[in-house]
């Protein structure tokens, strides 16, 4: 089964997949899932970072899987991609793991060594990610 | 002293010996100690040691300067080769051997000898190290050839002491070995020297001492290993000594030149000179647990804390700390993995344990230590107190929150954990947040009554809940607040009831605070500080005095309505629950004394002026009583159920009794007793309202002790209710105007039985409608409680770092 976790802000931040390999389609399916993005928002025209949410359902008539997306105050979107195979999970769950994604991911921009833009190597925040996409998934 | 002519073996040889022998590394003296020690190592007398020093000028100038110390070796040259010791064969003497030294494996414990079997020359020829040998070789000279052993070619033949470079232990075997060899030697050889072993030092490399502290050694002093390798002469050299060369075994060591002109060349693998070893385990003394700061360490990190930040209490921004610790020229991956490390609260700023911390690991880095992936618990911030020394372990993250409600006041800090986050920047601990001690609900454990209190007289049974602990809650004033405008009854803080003598002051207090706002509709105003007893005789004074319509301003004393029944202990606000205990025992209650169910919102009827009672009315002295007394006759006779007067005045009476006073008021209680009996007169009624009331009053006034604290309570109480309680007054006498309007024409002669029902039914009633409201105001209350707390949780959970997933 195949997930994946990316954060993009308008470039791949970081991507994290189980399993790791064929990261190159999750590179491709975010960046379709950015075009969603940006008509959400321009549709929605909310200027609070609610938690939103994109759900795609079928992409592909071949692979399905389920892509959501969140976008913080800076406009960096979370994409969580997931199989539809794995429909056990809820809505409520991929909020709280957008919530959690995005407090680690204020914890890894308050680190001052970090600059806005790098990709991101903290080793705490790739521990966090991976705990929630071994339990969500 | 002549001057001294050294080849340039010999030169290098000494300036190697000296450098030895520069312990203090100054490159122009050579200590003493190891001098001698060197000297001594020649294995030459003393007594030849002492002239050699003498001699060379040492003795003259106290210290072995380096032209002294050449010229001592020389002289230990010339010592080991059997010539006299003579100034001028200094010079003199050509193709002089280099002296020999023979040191103790041990001698320091960085030194560590590894003696090369010679296979060639099977004795105390040392081979090269292998890489050496070849590397000399190569350059070697064909009559050095020979003499240069191998160590590969006859692996067999040499002894298993093949050196390794670091093989301490195998050195005394090999020397041992060498010795044995070199007894058994060759002829051709001296066998007295087994071989040269030659403490290696070197000089100290600049490179792992750095100049800003940081350690180079490893917690354990990695072992400084030193080894020589000798090259012994060949069999051929008919020298009998094997001059050793020293020989930087740096990069540069003219090998070739050496190889050609020696025999033998030594190599010497040099070692972290003693200082540095010195050095770094002195500095690595501390480390029992790598991660433990000393306290050494600790003043020097606050020291450097300080030049970024004067207050060791303030933060270090993010910024700042990023330029700091990109100073020690750690990679910024790990200085990023350091900061997330040690940066506990995630606030983009250092505390001055938070400093220590990172500043620890990126000493550790330094020394090689490879980083954690979670913070040592050595290193983890305090969450308290500053002065602890660090090594505080700290609970997990993953401990559970228990929230308390905002309102929490201070007062309940002592159920709280010292865990709130006393320090701005942070006591770090896993934890970021507060942590709450409890999760409570405001309205339920804020106040809590002691519902053990047993009532004196059973026959009250009224238990009133006297709260145990006070506090002073904003929620509590508020309460309070809302009461008082509200409207009635029960303060849910100081529900007094029958026991003055538990009263604490507080809650009389607040009773007292609260009266000028208790509304007149109800009779149950909230007389904290109300006895049952004394509501009867206030009341029953009041009734009078309120006859006359005047409110008298001498009159201090004007009762406010008795409060509701207490409410139970279980509840802080509610009122109510001993109603029914109470209005059961009233109607028996005209004809027993001892019974005093009175129900504490019970408004005596006829009077209007019933309704503030201030049991500090007792104190007033006589100038309410005569207005009363006055105005009392006239109104008997208008009130038909003036009866009433007689039950309360018997219950006041028996109040007293039961508080305390009992027994000067028994007799009174008694005497009234009788005078209910009878349908009395106004008169009657009037004065023996008026005896009790002197006669409570006097009583209570010779009973001083009896609440001490109800007298103050009163006078609190009653200057500040006074004017309202006027007030009060025509409110409640209308409003008992219209409650004694629905039963105007009964008789009295029904009986008091049926009075007493009625009186008690609408004291019931009245009762239920005050407590009516005072749910209602309660429910909203605890609806915004609620309100609160799911906003607290709310924003808790917010909060709440998700690392407890």
């Amino acid at each position: 089964m195949q997930t994946a976790i990316m954060i993009v802000a308008n470039y791949p931040l970081y991507i994290r997949s189980v399993p790791t390999q064929g990261e190159l389609k999750f590179h491709y399916t975010v960046h379709t899932s950015l075009d969603v993005v940006e008509e959400k928002i321009s549709g929605v025209g909310k200027a609070l970072a609610d938690q939103r949410e994109l759900y795609l359902g079928l992409l592909y008539p071949t692979e399905d899987y389920k892509v959501y997306g969140y976008m913080t105050n800076s406009k960096v979107k979370f994409v969580i991609v997931v199989d539809s195979s794995n429909t056990s999970l809820r809505d409520n769950e991929i909020r709280s793991m957008f919530r959690k994604l995005h407090n680690s991911f204020t914890d890894v921009m308050c680190n001052p060594f970090y600059n806005p833009g790098d990709p991101i190597q903290s080793k705490a925040f790739d521990s966090i990610v991976s705990t929630m996409m071994v339990q969500a998934f | 002293m002549e001057s001294l002519t050294l080849s340039d073996v010999e030169q290098k040889y000494y300036s190697e010996l000296f450098l030895f022998c520069d312990v203090d590394n100054t490159k122009k003296v050579a200590s003493n100690g190891k001098v001698l020690d060197l000297f001594r190592a020649a294995q030459l007398s003393n007594e030849v040691v002492h002239q050699i020093t003498e001699l060379c000028g040492a003795t003259r100038l106290g210290h072995f300067g380096r032209s002294q110390f050449y010229i001592a070796l020389k002289l230990i040259a010339l010592a080991q080769s059997g010539l006299p010791l003579r100034v001028e064969s200094l010079n003199s003497v050509r193709d002089l051997p280099l002296p020999r030294f023979v040191m103790g494996k041990n001698e320091q414990e960085m030194r560590h000898v590894v003696m090369f079997a010679d296979t060639e020359n099977q004795g105390p020829y040392l081979p090269r190290p292998p890489g050496r040998v070849q590397a000399k070789k190569v350059s070697a000279h064909e009559m050095i050839q020979p003499c240069v052993p191998t160590v590969d070619p006859q692996p067999d033949t040499t002894s298993p002491v093949v050196s390794p470079h670091q093989s301490p232990p195998t050195s005394p075997h090999a020397w041992r070995k060498h010795k044995r060899q070199a007894s058994g030697g060759n002829v051709d050889r001296q066998p007295s020297v087994p071989g040269v072993v030659w403490p290696p030092f070197r000089e100290a490399q600049p490179g792992p001492v750095t100049g800003d502290g940081m350690w180079s050694a490893h917690s354990p002093p990695p072992v400084q290993e030193s080894w020589v390798s000798f090259t012994d002469t060949p069999p051929s050299c008919t020298l009998p000594m094997h001059p050793p060369s020293a020989q930087l075994q740096q990069e540069n060591s003219n090998g070739g030149l050496l190889l050609l002109t020696q025999p033998e060349s030594t190599t010497v693998r040099t070692v972290p000179s003693a200082m540095t070893t010195n050095e770094i385990q002195r500095q690595t003394s501390g480390y029992d647990d790598p991660w433990k700061i000393t306290d050494e360490q600790r003043q020097y990190y606050i020291n450097q804390f300080k030049t970024i930040q004067a207050d060791l209490t303030g933060l270090i921004p993010g910024s700042a700390a990023k330029e700091f610790f990109t100073k020690s020229k750690l990679p910024i991956l790990e200085l990023s993995h350091i900061w997330e490390l040690s940066d506990f609260d995630k606030d983009g700023a250092l505390t001055l344990d938070e400093f220590c911390a990172a500043f620890h690991l990126v000493v550790a880095r330094k020394n090689g230590y490879d980083l954690p992936e979670k913070l040592p618990e050595s290193l983890m911030p305090k969450l308290i107190d500053l002065d602890d020394s660090a090594g505080v372990p700290e609970p997990d993250p993953e401990v559970g929150f228990s929230a308390s409600p905002v309102e929490v006041t201070p007062n309940k800090s002592p159920s709280m954990p010292s865990l709130n986050q006393n320090w701005p920047e942070l006591n770090q601990s896993n934890e970021q947040w507060e942590t709450f001690s409890e999760r409570s609900s405001s309205s339920q454990t804020l106040t809590q009554f002691d519902s053990n209190i047993a009532p004196a007289d059973p026959d009250t049974a009224i238990v009133h809940p006297v709260p145990i602990r006070m506090t002073p809650s904003k929620i509590h004033m508020q309460e309070m607040e809302l009461k008082r405008t509200g409207s009635d009854h029960t303060h849910p803080t100081s529900p007094l009831m029958a026991k003055p003598p538990e009263l604490s002051e507080e809650t009389k207090l607040a009773a007292a605070i609260k009266f000028p706002g208790t509304t007149v509709g109800d009779g149950y105003s909230s007389s904290d500080s109300f006895t049952s007893d004394q509501e009867p005789i206030s009341s029953a004074v009041n009734r009078q005095r309120s006859h006359s319509g005047t409110s008298p301003e001498g009159l201090k004393v004007v009762a406010p309505p008795p409060p509701p029944p207490r409410p139970n202990a279980s509840h802080s606000r509610s009122s109510s629950l001993d109603m029914n205990r109470n209005f059961a025992a009233v109607p028996a209650g005209p004809q027993q004394p001892g019974v005093v169910a009175f129900p504490p919102a019970v408004p005596p009827r006829p009077l209007p002026t019933q309704t503030s009672v201030p049991h500090g009315h007792r104190s007033v002295e006589g100038d309410g009583l005569p207005a009363i007394t006055s105005t009392s006759p006239q109104q008997m006779p208008e009130q038909p159920n003036f009866a009433d007067f007689s039950q309360f005045q018997v219950f006041a009476v028996d109040q007293p009794a039961d508080d305390g006073e009992k027994p000067s008021d028994s007799g009174q209680v008694e005497r009234c007793a009788e005078t209910t009996g009878t349908m009395r007169t106004a008169k009657n009624d009037v004065q023996a309202e008026e005896r009790n009331a002197t006669t409570v009053n006097s009583a209570k006034v010779s009973t001083p002790l009896a609440p001490p604290p109800k007298p103050v309570r009163r006078r609190l109480k009653s200057e500040d209710e006074l004017r309202p309680d006027v007030e009060d007054l025509p409110q409640k006498s209308t409003v008992i105007a219209t409650v004694l309007a629905t039963q105007p024409s009964i008789p009295r002669s029904i009986g008091k039985d049926k009075k007493a029902i009625q009186a008690s039914i609408r004291r019931n009633k009245e009762t239920n409608t005050v407590l009516a409201r005072l749910n209602s105001e309660l429910q909203q209350q605890l609806k915004d409680l609620l309100e609160e707390r799911i906003s607290l949780e709310v924003q808790l959970e917010q909060l709440r770092p998700f690392s407890h997933l």
